[in-house]
């Protein structure tokens, strides 16, 4: 009798599942996330590669590690809950957009159409989660050093698009714009994970496809320890947390 | 110009001077140096732009009670009300403006508008709004345009242009426009109570902030809209009109009264927000109000919110106000700068709270502190040249426009 004893690589399996989640038609794929609150160490290993991979400023912030401190010394703990955007598929930002400038994509990930956002910052005021972030025009060199780091006005390739924020110009997007974490669409239509999640040290960051019962996303998504954050506002997230 | 439009045209004058400055830094660095920031994205400006829109409401109702319901006692103040409102629309639509992140996009509200955004059916609702108020304003005016435009000189020849040709003023056509004028007063008050309603609904139906998300929010801006409209209009009529307080005493009596039960359901709403929402234990509801009234801007609530706007006018208005043209126009007064600080504590308290415990202590970032929010330098330099522009346009219609002709009523 032969017992099959593989252990495959999270990373491999996810690879995997991706690979096949991008053979389907755009709609009926559904990008999602598990995140196990048990394997998270709060190094925030995630928050810095949504930085590098997305060259966000400074005030803009996609993902975040919220730590918070229980009991009294010394008898204390700390839980980390580390938070993308939850691309809910009931999304309470899309709804209030004046302009249709932001919108959830048929697989399901809540996108910003730069060239559009009138800066109202209602999206905002209507995130349940904090997740969107304001651009304020700010640099980590302008104005602060004798000389503008070339890394500091470098280009990001959010969207497929060359985004270069100009210190010079704030009337140029995205500056002045709402932006948000999109699940590294980039990366993700060239068939690359989420930078988060390929950078994760405890592979605490679960990505696929929800709508594809055999990969590791959903399976984990379907376990009894999964919890999806304000569930009662009715805002159905796709991002599960594992308690 | 009178003496008085002239105050106000210099005291506009200087406000929007010294606030050039900020001025020219929003508009070459965007909101770089403004003093919110992600956790609180609608602050002063946001605030202001309510208070003023709702400024404008109010004088646009009342300016039907004349035109739409007929009480002539009030029937002197119509024009006035009327001009005052568009001055308040104007200067509400400033602020908004310098809010927005792209203010060269504006127009996509309505060249690509989602119908499911409060913010469209305000944007929309306060453009006819604007165009119903220049019709209803020239329709009241035109038979003092075309008698003004008989003699010589600038103002002579500007009501002739303003006449657009409809020189008309015989009984009938007098009549036609008495007709008019009463149809779009008439259309106005709804569309005035749909648009202010609904920018009290832009903040209620918003479910992340539970301070905003009750279905009173809405009727509490309709009221306060009329009270703060009402209270600038008896201001404006008791101490910006030439010998108001002689000429319309009655008037300025009236809508003392009138003032006074306004102020008295507003004052009725709010505690009973404030009480339901105190006796809970949910933080959601309660920090907003522990925030306001024990907070380190507690005065905004006290001194301005319930002192200047709520009790210290009703008080006035109850005792001495009755008989005294003076002291109700000094109740107006008080209670048009205190609904500043009651139109502050609608706005700024919904941010108080988390999304996520935690989540204000996990980061530093420039534009991301949880709590405090000062207005900055620039902010309080736009908010000076905004108020300067519409306190100008205000003088200018004083100096320019029959606002108070009346050997034409209509």
């Amino acid at each position: 009798m032969q017992v099959k004893t593989e252990v495959k690589s999270v990373i491999l399996q996810m690879y995997e599942d991706l690979d096949r989640a991008l053979k389907k038609p755009i709609h009926e794929r559904h990008w999602g996330m598990v995140i196990d609150t048990r394997k998270c160490v709060g190094c925030n290993a995630c928050t810095v590669a949504c930085k590098a991979e997305n060259k966000l400023p400074p005030g803009v912030v996609y993902n975040v590690v919220i730590d918070e401190e229980f009991g009294t010394y010394p008898n204390v703990a700390r839980r980390f809950i580390s938070r993308p955007c939850l691309q809910c598929q009931n999304p309470p930002c899309v709804r209030v957009c004046p302009v249709n400038a932001t919108y959830k994509r048929p697989d399901g990930i809540v996108v910003i159409d730069y060239d559009a956002c009138i800066g109202c910052r209602y999206c905002i005021s209507a995130c349940p989660y904090g997740a969107r972030s304001f651009d304020f025009g700010n640099f980590y060199t302008v104005g602060q050093t004798p000389e503008v780091m070339p890394w500091d006005v470098m280009p990001s390739f959010e969207y497929g698009e060359e985004q270069r924020r100009d210190p010079r110009n704030h009337w140029r997007s995205p500056i002045g714009n709402a932006r948000k974490c999109h699940f590294c669409l980039h990366r993700l239509e060239k068939g690359m994970l989420p930078a988060c999640v390929t950078t994760c040290i405890g592979q605490a960051r679960i990505f696929g496809d929800l709508n594809d019962p055999q990969s590791l996303v959903a399976q984990q998504a379907a376990s009894p320890r999964a919890i999806r954050l304000k569930e009662e506002l009715g805002t159905e997230p796709s991002v599960y947390y594992l308690l | 110009m009178g003496k008085r439009a002239l105050i106000i045209a210099i005291i506009g004058l200087l406000l929007l001077l010294a606030g050039l400055p900020g001025l020219v830094d929003r508009l070459t660095h965007g909101h770089l140096s403004v003093g919110y920031g992600t956790p609180v994205p609608w602050a002063l400006w946001v605030m202001l732009y309510v208070y003023f829109i709702g400024l404008s409401a109010g004088a646009f109702l009342i300016s039907s009670l004349v035109y739409a319901f007929g009480m002539k006692q009030f029937e002197r103040l119509g024009r006035l009300a009327l001009f005052t409102a568009l001055v308040c629309l104007l200067t509400a639509l400033l602020f908004i403006w310098f809010d927005l992140g792209h203010m060269e996009r504006f127009f996509f509200v309505f060249t690509r508008p989602s119908f499911t955004s409060l913010l469209v059916w305000i944007v929309w609702l306060y453009t006819l709004y604007f165009f119903l108020l220049l019709a209803e304003i020239w329709f009241v005016m035109r038979p003092s345009f075309v008698r003004g435009g008989e003699g010589k000189g600038f103002k002579a020849g500007l009501y002739r242009f303003l006449t657009f040709g409809a020189r008309d003023l015989s009984p009938r056509a007098l009549e036609r426009d008495r007709k008019i004028v009463r149809i779009l007063g008439t259309i106005g008050v709804p569309l005035a109570i749909a648009f202010h309603g609904s920018v009290g609904a832009v903040f209620a139906v918003t479910v992340a902030r539970a301070y905003w998300y009750t279905g009173l929010l809405p009727i509490m801006f309709l009221v306060a809209a009329l009270a703060s409209g009402g209270a600038l209009l008896t201001t404006i009529v008791a101490f910006a009109v030439p010998n108001g307080l002689g000429e319309h005493r009655e008037e300025v009596i009236g809508l003392g009264r009138l003032l006074a039960l306004l102020l008295f359901v507003y004052f009725l709403m709010e505690i009973s927000e404030i009480l339901v929402s105190l006796y809970g234990t949910a933080p959601a509801h309660a920090i907003p109000i522990r925030e306001q009234l024990f907070g380190p801007n507690w005065w905004i609530f006290w001194i301005l919110g319930m002192g200047m706007a709520l009790v210290g006018p009703m008080l006035i208005l109850i005792f001495p106000g009755r008989r005294s043209a003076f002291w109700t126009g000094i109740a107006g007064l008080l209670a048009t700068i205190g609904f500043v600080g009651t139109r502050w504590n609608v706005v700024l308290p919904g941010f108080a709270v988390e999304e996520l415990p935690g989540i204000g202590r996990s980061f530093f970032e420039p534009h991301w502190i949880y709590g405090l929010y000062i207005p900055s330098a620039m902010e309080w330099g736009v908010t000076l040249f905004n108020v300067g522009v519409g306190m100008l346009i205000l003088a200018l219609g004083f100096w320019l426009l029959p606002l108070r002709a009346e050997e034409a009523p209509v």
